[in-house]
């Protein structure tokens, strides 16, 4: 089963070990690693919790020296604000008839990205957009996220029969053509915010699941774990504290995709009027856009630039995580 | 061992595999759609706009909607044993001859779409591969990067925009001219200028994906010992890159174009509708609309059977390509 790789990470372990004392993974398990031999077990007790979070110094470094991961952290910081900020700059319903219809942008000062078809303001749609897009591109990445670390996790852990079972789970899930499942989910449930959201985490858990097994399986073997475990550690304390610490980095890095994924297919949905009727979103305006696109085309660009560069900004974001988190890879761009 | 013994041990494992999960796929999609408020005799009624409580009832006994659950799941997978999809209230004919019907529209657009991604893929990321580092290196990626963040649907309509409406150059929806009388080689061009908006709008994304796994794979196989043998035996560098390294990088990438089938067929759900294609993507959407949950069951069902397929398939491409995958797994 070498089949998941996501993009450009390949998946395998990666050690954070590095000699420099900043390198540390979050919690102090590496810690011991090295020095076990000498160590009696009662004291790994006694240190390791003590040595707490000493932050990723390195990575964030790798990370902000980035310029492409930068210039993505800062489009989405605006787009962020733009979400946090639409009701205060636009505190009306963003769906009301404003002006007349069909302003081109630039033709009003009051209106200066136009207005529609009906005659509603193209900037305030926007920006009440983003708080769709932003909404359910992280409540569907957090939800798709907890259930397939908690699948994974077991899968990989415990082995056997559950991993079995798990792996059938996934692997029906992964077959099944995920936007024709989301659109059937989407169809059945009635289009709302949250019913889209939770669809969309459906569609999206097998990838992390898959991940978050292969992660555990390999690190299952390590002698850290192994220790853990003749030290009497629970499961759950061996699940939670020494193992998922160290799968973290690329479920971080999937994570920043997920989301960039998640708004794209929220957009497609509505584009296809399977979004939330009551709710301004790119994809919507898009997908009202499109009857006039002769006419008037800049109501179908500008919402999609909105997406494209959302996305986009995530997808740098995404890179430069990887980079920071992944030196291997870092090496050869 | 021969390459025609390996290549049947993989079969046989991938069969025995695709059985359990179709069985799941089946069970599921039936129960999901059970779930859906609404049955497709609601919709018939509300079309009519004149139903009584009687209609209603004779059209639920006619389609069997009024038994137990658990007797119509019994009822569809004794129809499938003997390959019938059921009977499409709405469309008034075979589940099975509908999607026959638009089954080859998507799988024609599904494999340009997924040719011109991979020869532009495996092109581009072998300049980022030979460029690395440089200036070209890093235009591409970002190009590749932005093609990958674009949504599918609005760069059809954009695509339309430019060379249907402004330019005029290509139709902007439909699969071919109609009313023509063309036959031959005249009727195949007809049907590609239709096809090429979009297949391209299909492609880019994975355009994308297959440019970057290319640079990572080349560059990975560069590094290896039998590349730089191959340097000082004297191979001259266009047979180095395309013999030896490409067709080694070629793996991860014969892997990846097999897993995205699901994804494209979902993609083609989208680019079908802006493009009015006639393909099973529409009819899915069109399925949904109308609640006719026998079409929906069947698309469903025969989508992952054709994922199973091209799984098996990119299975068997890849024993061809590496004789040590056969026998290692």
């Amino acid at each position: 089963m070498t089949r998941q790789k996501s993009r450009s990470y390949g998946g395998e372990i990666i050690d954070l070990a590095t000699p420099s004392p900043e390198a540390q993974a979050p919690v102090g398990t590496t810690t011991a690693q090295p020095r076990w031999t000498h160590i009696h077990a009662p004291d790994v007790r006694a240190t390791a919790p003590a040595s707490g979070w000493r932050g990723p110094r390195r990575e964030l470094k790798v990370f902000f020296s980035n310029p492409t991961a930068l210039f993505g952290m800062v489009f989405l910081l605006i787009v962020a604000l733009s979400a946090i900020f639409a009701t205060l700059f636009y505190p009306g319903d963003p769906m009301e008839m404003v002006a007349r219809p069909f302003l081109w942008p630039g033709q009003n000062g009051d209106y200066p990205l136009g207005t529609d078809s009906m005659g509603r303001d193209v900037l305030a749609g926007i920006l009440h957009g983003a708080r769709i897009s932003l909404t359910v591109g992280i409540a569907a990445t957090l939800l798709g996220l907890s259930v397939g670390i908690a699948i994974g996790a077991a899968a990989g852990y415990f082995g056997g029969m559950v991993d079995d079972l798990l792996v059938k789970l996934i692997e029906i899930f992964q077959t099944i053509p995920s936007f024709v499942l989301l659109v059937v989910l989407v169809a059945i449930a009635q289009p709302t915010t949250a019913t889209v959201t939770v669809a969309i985490a459906i569609v999206s858990w097998p990838t992390v699941a898959r991940l978050t097994r292969a992660e555990f399986r390999a690190i299952r073997e390590k002698d850290y774990v192994l220790a853990a475990r003749s030290l009497g550690f629970g499961h759950a304390r061996i699940i939670f504290r020494e193992i998922l610490p160290n799968a973290l980095p690329p479920l971080i890095v999937t994570s920043s995709v997920m989301v960039a994924s998640a708004i794209l297919m929220e957009s497609a949905l509505s584009f296809m009027g399977l979004g939330d009727p009551n709710r301004v979103s790119w994809g919507s305006m898009i997908g009202a856009g499109r009857d006039v696109i002769r006419t008037a085309w800049y109501l179908t660009a500008l919402p999609g630039l909105a997406i494209v560069f959302t996305v986009l900004a995530l997808n740098l974001i995404g890179d430069g995580l990887n980079d920071a988190l992944n030196p291997r890879f870092s090496e050869d761009r | 061992m021969s390459a025609y013994r390996r290549i049947a041990g993989s079969v046989r494992k991938t069969v025995l595999q695709a059985i359990p999960t179709m069985i799941g796929i089946v069970i599921l999609n039936f129960f999901l759609l059970k779930l859906a408020p609404g049955d497709a005799a609601d919709v018939m009624a509300a079309e009519s706009g004149s139903a009584t409580v009687e209609t209603m009832a004779a059209l639920r006994s006619r389609f069997g909607l009024d038994n137990p659950v658990l007797v119509q799941l019994g009822h569809y997978l004794n129809n499938l044993a003997h390959f019938s999809l059921g009977f499409s209230p709405r469309y008034g004919m075979p589940v099975a001859d509908l999607i026959g019907q638009r089954l080859p529209g998507t799988l024609i657009l599904m494999l340009a779409a997924l040719l011109i991604a991979i020869a532009a893929g495996l092109l581009l990321g072998s300049l980022m591969a030979a460029f690395s580092g440089r200036l070209p290196d890093r235009v591409i990626s970002v190009v590749s990067l932005l093609f990958y963040s674009i949504p599918g649907f609005w760069i059809g309509l954009m695509l339309i925009l430019l060379f249907s409406v402004k330019l005029g150059w290509l139709p902007s929806g439909g699969d071919s001219t109609i009313g023509s009388r063309l036959t031959g080689f005249p009727a195949f061009l007809d049907r590609v200028r239709y096809m090429v908006l979009p297949a391209t709008s299909l492609a880019l994304f994975y355009l994308a994906i297959y440019a970057r796994l290319t640079r990572a794979a080349m560059l990975e196989v560069k590094s290896q010992d039998f590349v730089r043998t191959a340097r000082a035996k004297g191979v001259s560098p266009f047979v180095l890159t395309t013999r030896h390294i490409l067709r080694n990088a070629l793996i991860p990438i014969t892997t990846m174009a097999g897993m995205h089938f699901g994804g494209m067929l979902g993609g083609a759900v989208v680019v079908e509708t802006v493009y009015s294609w006639p393909g099973l993507g529409r009819l899915a959407f069109e399925a949904v609309m109308a609640r006719d949950f026998s079409v929906l069951l069947g698309i469903l069902l025969l989508s992952s059977f054709l994922v199973i397929v091209a799984n098996a398939t990119v299975d068997l491409i890849q024993a061809w390509i590496d004789p040590r995958i056969g026998t290692s797994r």
